[in-house]
């Protein structure tokens, strides 16, 4: 059981999407699993074949828990070790039915089933397990068509909608415990928007809607970029003191509509186009608010960027998510008099904030990296 | 496809945006955005399927006309008609 966050204690496996015998590489996605942070799709790090699962769908097992054995790939693998003992046995599926695909619910009838030759061999072609369905022929015996509606029937169930109790004890625990163990520092500048929004204007001006661009494609960028010259704000501080993250993964505070809030990573931002960078965003929103997540999106950023929009307030003070040591803000975008060339003219403008973690670096660094993050937005046509 | 039809396509777009909202009874007059708390992302959701639906296109410019549910409508029926 993948921990998807400093304060995640243990989830429950909702599904498998594998079978064992099915080779899997780093990035499938093996299960969904049910947490805090709503249902989350567990994507696998090694490579190899399924050997057997070792955690039967319905069951809540803490953090760290083997769910599977993969066999062959390296030898360290995710899922092996010692078979550890379920905490909720005695809920099985139900616990979770809107999650529970039609091929996973439990055996309703005793001993063999009827089921025809064709069925038989087409359902052993696409690995659909046949004590799943429901059979249309005599005393329900399973035929070809059954096997053929269960394999052309998504293979997922509609998720169910977040828990937003449950994402506020979440986000409860993981802040208590950011005030309590980081020692923020925090760093404010005002940034003048004219070049960002009449460069956004233009370009989005001969692109259909699918393909516009919104400003924080920007500032994530932005701040992705920036953070390829202050490697101190991009990690984790863990027992060993601070680490320096492999990737710029960019983790994106996202609000859930009727409260709650989760920012799962844009990984390698600073390597992605302003187009892709916005087709994540995109996608990274729909799927946050839909409760269809996967696993290393939760685990993997090394900062977060939240950003206040356009129906908001000009300031943001952060509270870092442990183990980063690093958030940046923006502020709603406003009108306000500024100095150019010696007059005062009207101009959009927007606070941008810092709050970093003062063990991993010092407030010197963190306005450079603040007035990196402000230059680069003076020049969007080179994000 | 008439006044009717373009409001119902309206009315099912906003509640794929805000699904617990009823979007048939929203005042006519009243900002969409602070209604249905839709942010940027969502009104650019929104302008991209009606935007598919509807086979119009929809400048950033006019964003304004869509300010309410009104003018919305109102806005939609004459680029219907122009595209027709």
């Amino acid at each position: 059981m993948p921990s998807l966050g400093a304060d995640m204690e243990a989830g429950t496996l909702v599904e498998w999407l594998k079978r064992p015998g099915d080779r899997v590489k780093r990035g499938d996605i093996v299960a969904v699993v049910e947490t805090q942070k709503g249902a989350i799709e567990v994507d696998i790090f090694e490579e190899g074949v399924i050997e057997r699962w070792l955690v039967e769908p319905g069951t809540t097992v803490p953090v760290g828990t083997p769910l599977a054995l993969i066999a062959g790939g390296e030898p360290a693998t995710v899922a092996a070790g010692e078979e550890v003992p379920a905490i909720a046995t005695s809920t099985p599926a139900p616990a979770v039915p809107a999650f529970v695909s039609p091929l996973l619910e439990p055996r309703t009838g005793v001993g063999r089933r009827r089921v025809s030759p064709a069925a038989r061999r087409s359902a052993a072609e696409r690995g659909i397990a046949l004590d799943g369905l429901i059979g249309s022929g005599p005393e329900g015996a399973i035929l070809h068509a059954d096997v053929e509606r269960a394999a052309a029937a998504p293979r997922r169930a509609v998720p169910k909608r977040l828990d937003l109790a449950e994402m506020r004890r979440a986000i409860a625990a993981a802040m208590a415990r950011s005030k309590r163990e980081i020692p923020h520092y925090y760093l404010s500048t005002t940034i003048e928007l004219t070049r960002c929004l009449t460069w956004l204007e233009t370009t989005n001006s001969t692109r259909p809607p699918a393909q516009r661009l919104l400003l924080a494609a920007l500032l994530l960028k932005a701040v992705a970029r920036a953070l390829g010259e202050a490697p101190e704000f991009n990690g984790f501080f863990t027992a060993e003191g601070f680490q320096s993250g492999t990737g710029i993964h960019v983790g994106t505070a996202i609000a859930i509509r009727g409260g709650g809030l989760i920012a799962p990573a844009i990984r390698d931002a600073d390597q992605l186009s302003l187009e892709k960078l916005m087709a994540r965003l995109r996608d990274l929103v729909a799927r946050a608010r839909s409760g269809a997540l996967r696993s290393s999106e939760l685990s993997d950023p090394t900062i977060t960027v939240t950003n206040l929009g356009e129906r908001s307030v000009e300031t943001v003070f952060g509270v870092i998510y442990p183990p980063q040591v690093a958030l940046v803000g923006f502020g709603m975008p406003v009108g306000r008099p500024w100095v150019a060339g010696g007059q005062v003219v009207a101009r959009r403008v927007m606070t941008a904030t810092l709050a970093a973690d003062h063990r991993a670096s010092d407030g010197h660094r963190g306005a450079l990296f603040l007035a990196d993050i402000d230059r680069r937005l003076q020049s969007p046509e080179k994000l | 496809m008439n006044r009717n039809d373009i409001t119902a396509v309206l009315i099912e777009e906003l509640a794929g945006i805000a699904p617990e909202s009823d979007a048939s009874r929203l005042d006519p007059n009243a900002e969409l955005r602070e209604e249905l708390d839709i942010d940027s992302m969502d009104f650019l959701n929104l302008v991209t399927a009606l935007s598919d639906r509807l086979k119009i296109d929809i400048p950033e410019l006019d964003y304004p006309n869509l300010a309410t549910f009104g003018h919305a409508v109102d806005y939609l029926v004459q680029r219907l008609g122009a595209a027709a």
